[in-house]
């Protein structure tokens, strides 16, 4: 018996496709996502927007909540580490996590590298904002990837952007000469073989997943049809007016995500959404999604 | 040969992909009307619950039910075994609820226990059959209809058989190993 393995690190990533992982900050919270149909849930301190409106150094949270969501539901349980701080990894593994998120949205701990995440048995998944950034972190041992969007805002577009950067540059890679491979590979900064299987398989070798931004179940079957294989919902839940509702019907949403009179339907009375920030109006030094390298 | 794939949540797309290998048509289901005309049906991994709430929503349970019963050919991965079993120790939930034995969800702990294992599985040859196992159940219990096809070193029952359905703990969708399709395809034969 052989554990923590590539193929069950990413099999895992693959049996969380076509949902959504849900950010929650209690016990109660994760009963309600999984009573929602979240097919995993993310253990947080703070969602996003608090984070965004509290500043300050944002790190791990502490282990009692995540022990205490952990104990509360069956489905998977994901946890954040800042970028680089693979001690807070470790510690993530101590506990029995069964996904670790390193993440743009804590404070970054190292201005240059990111955690070597093959030295794990627990799978990682990163955000990015393009291909090079994906397979810059597959290479590390991402087991799997999500677009970053600007997370806390509940605005959508920059998720948008940021996969339709990422699906542009495998259709670029897909259609490239041989030969042109290797200056392609230099300049997105990413490792050679990754981007030549990329050119072969027409897909990333890992599940890929929308964040950062999603608002509304019509958000939720967007990203979808730009083909994300699933998505992450942080502070648009339970910065919602009803959060059980809102969960649910982004639920049937990313399932039925091709279907728009089920999208119009679940969309119905879900009371108010959480208020919406223009990422115009936020100061460039207080964007998440730049924090990656 | 028409077989849907369930696709409300989960690794539906690596079953349709493995079917299409095997020249099989292979369509997605996520409403009951798509469930007409199957030759068979396949359960993929996920999220039992997700699933099983999905399934509930658009009434998808019932129909797959009573066309178990009338002998459609269903096969469950992980869980679609979860699904398909008449009892899921520790919890009470609806499911389809076809398969007359009991399961345990989660039965080797968290991720950081799941794992892969060679499996010897007569009913496929001889050659072991690699099983990936990601948060997995077991069986725990099954009738004498039941025919478990697979077990681990310390006899846990993974596979199964009952008539026309068949379940695995484990992924083949996850695999190049395209035997244990096959096995479903030749058990659907004649429906």
């Amino acid at each position: 018996m052989e554990t923590g393995t590539w193929k069950v690190k990413t099999g895992l990533a693959q049996m969380l496709k076509g949902g959504v992982i849900m950010d929650v900050i209690n016990a109660e919270q994760a009963k309600i996502a999984q009573e929602a149909g979240a097919c995993a849930v993310m253990a947080l301190e703070r969602v996003p927007a608090d984070i965004r409106a509290d500043g300050g150094v944002a790190r791990m949270a502490d282990p009692t909540i995540i022990e205490a969501i952990t104990k509360a539901v069956s489905i998977p349980v994901m946890a954040k580490c800042r970028i680089g701080h693979f001690v807070e990894a470790q510690a993530l593994e101590a506990l029995d996590i069964d996904f670790i998120d390193e993440s743009e949205v804590l404070t970054p701990a190292d201005e240059s590298h990111h955690i070597w995440k093959h030295d794990f048995k627990v799978p990682f998944v990163c955000g990015c904002r393009d291909l090079g950034e994906a397979v810059r972190r597959i290479g590390e041992g991402a087991a799997m990837i999500r677009t970053k969007g600007e997370a806390g805002t509940g605005n959508i577009v920059e998720a948008v952007r940021h996969m339709r950067a990422v699906m542009d540059g495998i259709r670029k890679l897909v259609n490239m000469p041989q030969d042109e491979l290797m200056t392609q590979a230099k300049e997105m900064g990413a490792p050679f073989e990754l981007v030549e299987e990329i050119h072969k398989t027409g897909k990333l070798p890992v599940v890929n997943f929308a964040a950062g931004g999603v608002a509304t179940p019509t958000d939720a079957a967007l990203m979808m049809q730009l083909g994300a294989d699933g998505v992450f919902v942080g502070s648009g839940i339970f910065k919602s007016s009803n959060p059980e509702v809102r969960a649910r019907a982004i639920v049937k949403a990313t399932t039925h995500f091709q279907d728009p009179k089920i999208i119009a339907e679940v969309s119905k009375n879900l009371g108010q959404a959480m208020p919406g920030l223009d990422i115009k109006q936020i100061p460039v030094e207080e964007l998440l999604a730049p924090r990656g390298w | 040969m028409r077989i849907g794939v369930l696709a409300l949540q989960g690794a539906f797309v690596e079953h349709i992909a493995i079917l299409n290998q095997l020249k099989v048509e292979a369509l997605p289901v996520r409403l009951p009307q798509e469930l007409v005309g199957l030759d068979g049906l396949v359960i993929p991994g996920g999220e039992s619950t997700t699933i099983n709430k999905l399934m509930l929503d658009y009434n998808l349970m019932c129909e797959i039910r009573n066309l178990a019963k009338n002998g459609l050919p269903i096969f469950g991965t992980c869980a679609g075994m979860i699904l398909l079993a008449n009892k899921v120790s520790g919890l009470d939930m609806d499911s389809i609820g076809v398969m007359n034995m009991t399961v345990r969800r989660n039965a080797f702990g968290r991720q950081k226990d799941s794992f892969e294992n060679e499996l010897s599985m007569p009913v496929l040859g001889e050659k072991p059959f690699l099983g990936i196992f990601i948060r997995a159940p077991v069986i725990e219990w099954t009738s004498s209809e039941v025919e478990v096809l697979a077990r681990l070193a310390d006899g846990t029952g993974v596979a199964a058989r009952q008539g026309r359905l068949l379940v695995s703990a484990f992924h083949p969708e996850l695999t190049n190993d395209l035997r244990f399709h096959e096995y479903f395809l030749d058990i659907g034969r004649g429906y």
